[in-house]
């Protein structure tokens, strides 16, 4: 394996998972798959958090064990920011029903054209 | 006397509670409710904000963790100016709703938490806390904005809801960096591990990068600021007048504390391109929210857009990091949530009355509704920086530091920013005041006011009155206060460059 990868493979994956987020938050059209973006940006994040705590060989986070153990604080704020992810989502979605009850479509494009008529 | 700090946002979630509840019961009573959480808190703000500027700063550890591992709660001096306007706007944002707001239980619940979520804001010590009030703050924000009747408003939101929580997971990144480069979430305590870790290290460069960025989108600073008009134009006029006035302005505090107290000057001394990211930042926002706000027709978007371009003048105030700017960027940030949330305020309330939405709607409006375009006129006036209006005092402080931090370009933009200020204010007060209205224009207004009066469910009321007019008041008195104001921050402001 490339030895780039090898020691950087979850920072790589957090960041592709925020490039993969952002483009699907800039240029789906769908309003839905927008809010699915926001997850995996979110997602991203969380594992960035998760992985900065991981340490190779390490335990859980016991006093009486020896050895090196895992970080737990990260753990412990990323189980906040999903609860507050969580949250983000379940007002997306309800706005989302509101536009749709309102203009009858989802998406960004045919929305624009519904107001620009209104 | 420090066992009060938990209250500022204990109190406004418990009461939040209880007008949910109590609404359950009795719809119709959310109002008292949220009025006696608002005055509860507004009396909790004053002493608290008389503690910290006669005998400095007051702290408070959540739950007995001792400090670098608990969450601890701070206040001093800029932040319990913060404090009391957070109560201030929002006790007189709450008169005008009386009539205006969406009256249903559910909405004064959201008010408080939002509340409670600003005031969180202002009084943490932890950047990870400050991370979940920021959440609490956009959270409640968007739902505010989504209380109008229209599609618009929730179109408004949802956009807002997308943007702002790439700037508030920016924000967390930011503060993932700052946690593996040093592994403490405490601002003292970071403070003194990020100048171990050196400023020039690659984390915490990093760090620096993510946590300014994801504030400026929550700031609205140019180009990150797309959010804002949509959502500013899009909701009911009294959550326009609480979030232009609060929102921007406590994450703009947010971005003070942290540049100052977490990174400290000696980053940015140490960073001479995050200063200029800064400074570039400022006088970027400064013109263009101008021009953008110039180019609208619709009062609101005018008035969004206008918010963009002062936000730029606190940030050059933290680009250039002396004690003058700092109390200026202090006395313009209280100054314009005054009279930003004065103007939006009165934006609605002649919208409400006269139906007059976009710009040629002001025409003659001196003469039908005479109050309220002359607090109008008075709020334009204090934002353009006519002294002694507190908009003056402000920029002038903010202007004067910068020609003592020999930062001339800001200088410039300033000066140059307040003719364009006097632009998009000028022609609407030429409007309110020396055109007739058209006989056509006219009949169709009061067509449109009908049908405004039956879209807003309300009428003109005393309470929007009071607020609006004690809002042109204040901006005006305040003005003649900030020297004595500006002493009283003299030692947080020195604790701050330290």
């Amino acid at each position: 394996m490339i030895p780039f990868l090898d020691n950087h493979l979850y920072y790589v994956a957090t960041f592709l998972l925020l490039g993969i987020g952002a483009y699907m938050m800039i240029s789906d059209r769908n309003l839905v798959k927008k809010i699915i973006g926001m997850n995996i940006f979110q997602t991203g994040i969380f594992l960035f958090f998760i992985a900065a705590a991981f340490l190779d060989g390490a335990t859980n986070p016991v006093l009486s064990q020896p050895g090196p153990y895992v970080s737990p604080l990260p753990h412990v704020l990323i189980l906040t920011a999903i609860v507050v992810g969580v949250s983000l989502t379940a007002v997306a979605l309800a706005l989302v029903v509101r536009i749709y009850s309102e203009y009858g479509t989802l998406e960004t494009d045919v929305l624009a054209e519904v107001r620009a008529d209104e | 006397m420090s066992d009060l700090l938990p209250f500022l946002v204990a109190a406004p979630i418990a009461f939040s509670v209880a007008a949910l509840l109590v609404g359950i019961a009795r719809s119709g009573t959310g109002w008292y409710v949220a009025l006696a959480a608002m005055g509860l808190q507004t009396a909790i703000a004053g002493v608290l904000a008389v503690r910290a500027f006669t005998t400095g700063t007051i702290r408070y550890v959540v739950g007995g963790f001792e400090v670098p591992f608990g969450i601890e709660l701070v206040v001093d001096g800029l932040s319990a100016s913060m404090l009391v306007l957070v109560a201030v706007v929002g006790l007189g944002v709450l008169a005008y709703a009386r009539q205006a707001g969406p009256r249903s239980n559910p909405f004064y619940a959201t008010y408080l938490l939002l509340v409670a979520g600003l005031s969180g804001m202002c009084l943490t010590g932890d950047v990870f806390n400050m991370y979940v009030f920021l959440e609490i703050v956009g959270l409640t924000a968007y739902a505010l904005v989504a209380s109008g009747d229209s599609g618009r408003s929730a179109v408004a939101a949802l956009k807002y809801l997308i943007v702002g929580t790439v700037g508030a997971s920016l924000f967390l990144l930011g503060v993932g960096y700052a946690y593996i480069a040093t592994g403490t979430l405490n601002m003292a305590d970071l403070a003194v591990k990020l100048a171990d870790v050196g400023y020039t290290s690659t984390l915490v460069q990093t760090a620096f990068a993510f946590v300014v960025i994801g504030l400026f989108i929550k700031v609205a600073v140019f180009p990150l600021h797309t959010w804002q008009p949509e959502a500013y134009a899009g909701a009911p006029d009294s959550v326009s007048g609480l979030i232009s006035a609060l929102v921007s302005t406590v994450s703009a505090y947010a971005l003070v504390r942290v540049v100052l107290d977490v990174f400290t000057p000696s980053f940015l001394a140490a960073n001479p391109l995050a200063r200029d990211l800064l400074a570039a930042g400022a006088m970027v926002s400064i013109v263009a929210g101008s021009v953008l706000a110039v180019a609208q027709s619709e009062i609101k978007r005018m008035l969004a857009y206008s918010s963009v371009s002062q936000f730029g003048l606190v940030l050059g105030a933290l680009a250039v990091t002396n004690g003058t700017a700092l109390v200026g960027a202090a006395v313009h940030l209280f100054g314009h949530a005054v009279m930003k949330g004065g103007l939006f305020l009165t934006a609605g309330l002649i919208g409400t009355g006269s139906g007059g939405r976009t710009l040629d709607g002001y025409d003659g409006l001196g003469e039908r509704m005479p109050v309220a375009s002359a607090a109008f006129a008075v709020l334009a006036f204090a934002m353009v920086g006519v002294p002694p209006a507190v908009g003056f005092m402000g920029k002038w402080y903010i202007a004067l530091g910068a020609v003592e931090g020999q930062l001339w370009p800001l200088a410039a933009v300033i000066l140059l920013s307040t003719l364009l200020t006097l632009a998009y204010f000028a022609r609407l007060v030429e409007r309110m005041y020396f055109r007739d209205p058209a006989p056509a224009a006219a009949s169709e207004a009061s067509a449109e006011a009908e049908a405004a009066v039956v879209t807003d469910g309300g009428r003109v009321s005393l309470g929007m009155y009071a607020a609006v007019v004690a809002a042109a008041l204040l901006a005006v008195v305040l003005g003649l206060a900030v020297a004595q104001y500006g002493q009283l921050l003299e030692p947080t402001v020195q604790a701050l460059l330290s």
